[in-house]
């Protein structure tokens, strides 16, 4: 290979990147502002993307050498740029209408049970249909659904939610090396499955939750025991014989409620990490925290979660040292209150809780 | 000195006259006042007997709302908690098992739900946010009580009665 630097403008801006570098890596080079969304393009897995077609862009000008505009939008996550390429992304009227039909047809068969679906507020399929969507749909038909299907104790499936991106497919062939589920049937009716109703227990395994963009593969030792925006964000690290150990928990108080690896800007794993981290180590003490985790303002989870140790820190409480005796207690919330009752520990429960945890009668 | 406003009133200082010396006509007057008070429309009502008319966006003691069948609409997706600005609801959800289909409209439901009504301020957030349909700010004054552990109100108390078998 040469040294030689390809000059691509994407959205007027201008950068120098290498040969065989795609549009979309070119663009996320020179920042978020120009970067096209991906739905299934994941840098950290080889052979992703061209799945999802929501990073179409306008090739407005093809090289140096061939001036000619590329007919068609092409997927920026496949098409590798060549010196002298014009890019309009979102300066591209064509672009952004087709963005909207691309989200559109991703939601025609996605149920809308984000009020149930434990992937809300962190879900790459509401941020693209909030930032490149139309508000409401033009469907009336009876959205594709599937049977239930059980993949063991770690991971839950909802294929009716699925988009088929193929990420965790890759991921499970990358990381694992021993695959368990893919994508069975064509067209309409395929979906991810395992055939024989194996359980997925690969050590790497649990990464496919990480990488799944919307809520078809989600953590079943989470499962419905919080809302991702009232869990707070603690990145930590542990000595990991088989991984990084490098983690973000998921924390309520001292309770760990989840274990994720660290994402980054463009939501992808930074460090790949083990079940053992994921799903085990759900106490603080299995944990060395080093702080809160940054997170977009723009983002739910920032809500009530401030910069620094506020939170993670007792504040110094001298009300009792200015008054001289222990200020008195009106009424101790806890004594009379059933949520986070002592004796429920949600994040102790191995699946998610039932009514029977509750000790709810339910004839 | 110069007058700051022109609400101030001279008060007469002259000696006063016999009718004022007598005093009567003044106590009559001041009789009359008040007898014309009793004749004049009362400015309360008898509640609880006679209620007044309530505005169409009242907003008052909160339900939890069933669907057509009896089932219980939460399905503890948390909006009404991140939407009230006074942080009063609470809740942990559970799974639904199967056989209970006929209590829990979704997969997921509120096994938990509580509305601290000491912090409430009944600014309707949470009916605006719910998804589903569930949580409802009715038209009854939220009841005085004598112990704050009273307001803390459970799914029991905001539930709307079911359809019994």
């Amino acid at each position: 290979m040469s040294d030689q630097m390809f000059k691509v403008t994407i959205d007027n801006k201008t950068i120098e990147v290498p040969p065989g570098t795609t549009i979309l890596n070119a663009a996320r080079m020179i920042g978020p502002e120009v970067a096209p969304p991906a739905m299934c393009y994941y840098s950290k897995l080889k052979e992703s993307g061209g799945k999802c077609r929501t990073c179409l862009v306008e090739v407005s000008k093809g090289s140096e050498k061939d001036p000619r505009p590329m007919p068609k939008l092409v997927a920026s996550c496949r098409t590798t740029v060549m010196d002298g390429m014009e890019v309009k992304n979102f300066t591209s009227p064509k672009v952004v209408e087709a963005r909207k039909g691309i989200v559109e047809m991703l939601l025609i068969n996605h149920p809308l049970d984000c009020p149930v679906c434990d992937q809300a507020g962190e879900c790459h399929l509401q941020d693209l249909s909030y930032e490149h969507g139309t508000e409401e749909t033009r469907y009336d038909f009876n959205r594709r659904t599937f049977e239930k299907e059980d993949l063991g104790p770690y991971v839950q499936l909802h294929m009716n939610r699925c988009i088929l991106c193929y990420r965790c497919v890759f991921t499970a062939n990358q990381l694992t090396g021993k695959r368990e589920h893919g994508v069975l049937e064509r067209g309409d009716h395929a979906e991810i499955s395992t055939l024989l109703g194996k359980s997925l227990e690969s050590e790497f395994i649990g990464n496919i939750i990480d990488v799944c963009p919307v809520g078809a593969l989600t953590d079943k030792t989470f499962r419905f025991k919080n809302r991702v925006w009232f869990t707070k964000p603690v990145d930590a690290h542990r000595d990991c014989p088989t991984c990084s150990g490098k983690a973000r928990l998921w924390m309520r108080g001292e309770e760990v409620f989840r274990v994720t690896a660290r994402k980054d800007q463009w939501g992808e794993v930074e460090d790949w990490i083990c079940n053992t981290c994921r799903f085990e180590k759900k106490e603080t003490k299995d944990w060395v925290v080093e702080g809160p985790s940054e997170i977009s303002r723009a983002s739910v989870i920032s809500q009530g979660h401030y910069a620094g140790n506020v939170g993670t820190e007792k504040p110094q409480v001298f009300i009792d040292k200015i008054i001289g005796k222990q200020p008195k207690l009106l009424l101790d919330i806890h004594s009379i209150s059933d949520v986070n009752k002592k004796g429920v520990t949600l994040s102790k429960i191995d699946g998610p809780a039932h009514s029977d945890d509750f000790g709810l009668k339910n004839k | 000195m110069q007058k700051l406003t022109n609400k101030s009133i001279q008060i007469n200082r002259d000696p006063l006259t016999f009718s004022e010396r007598v005093y009567l006509p003044g106590l009559a007057k001041g009789l009359a006042i008040t007898l014309g008070h009793v004749f004049k429309k009362k400015a309360t009502v008898s509640y609880p007997e006679v209620k007044r008319p309530f505005s169409p966006v009242f907003r008052g003691l909160h339900i939890l709302n069933r669907d057509e069948e009896g089932r219980e609409r939460c399905t503890a997706c948390g909006l009404c908690a991140l939407a009230c600005p006074a942080e009063a609801i609470t809740m942990e959800a559970a799974e639904r098992k199967p056989g209970e289909e006929h209590l829990y409209r979704e997969e997921k439901y509120a096994a938990r739900y509580e509305i601290n009504m000491l912090r409430c301020i009944f600014c309707g957030y949470c009916e605006e946010a719910c998804p589903k349909d569930a949580v409802y700010l009715s038209e009854s004054v939220m009841p005085a009580n004598y112990t704050r552990e009273s307001f803390i109100y459970k799914k029991e108390d905001l539930l709307i009665p079911g359809n019994k078998k």
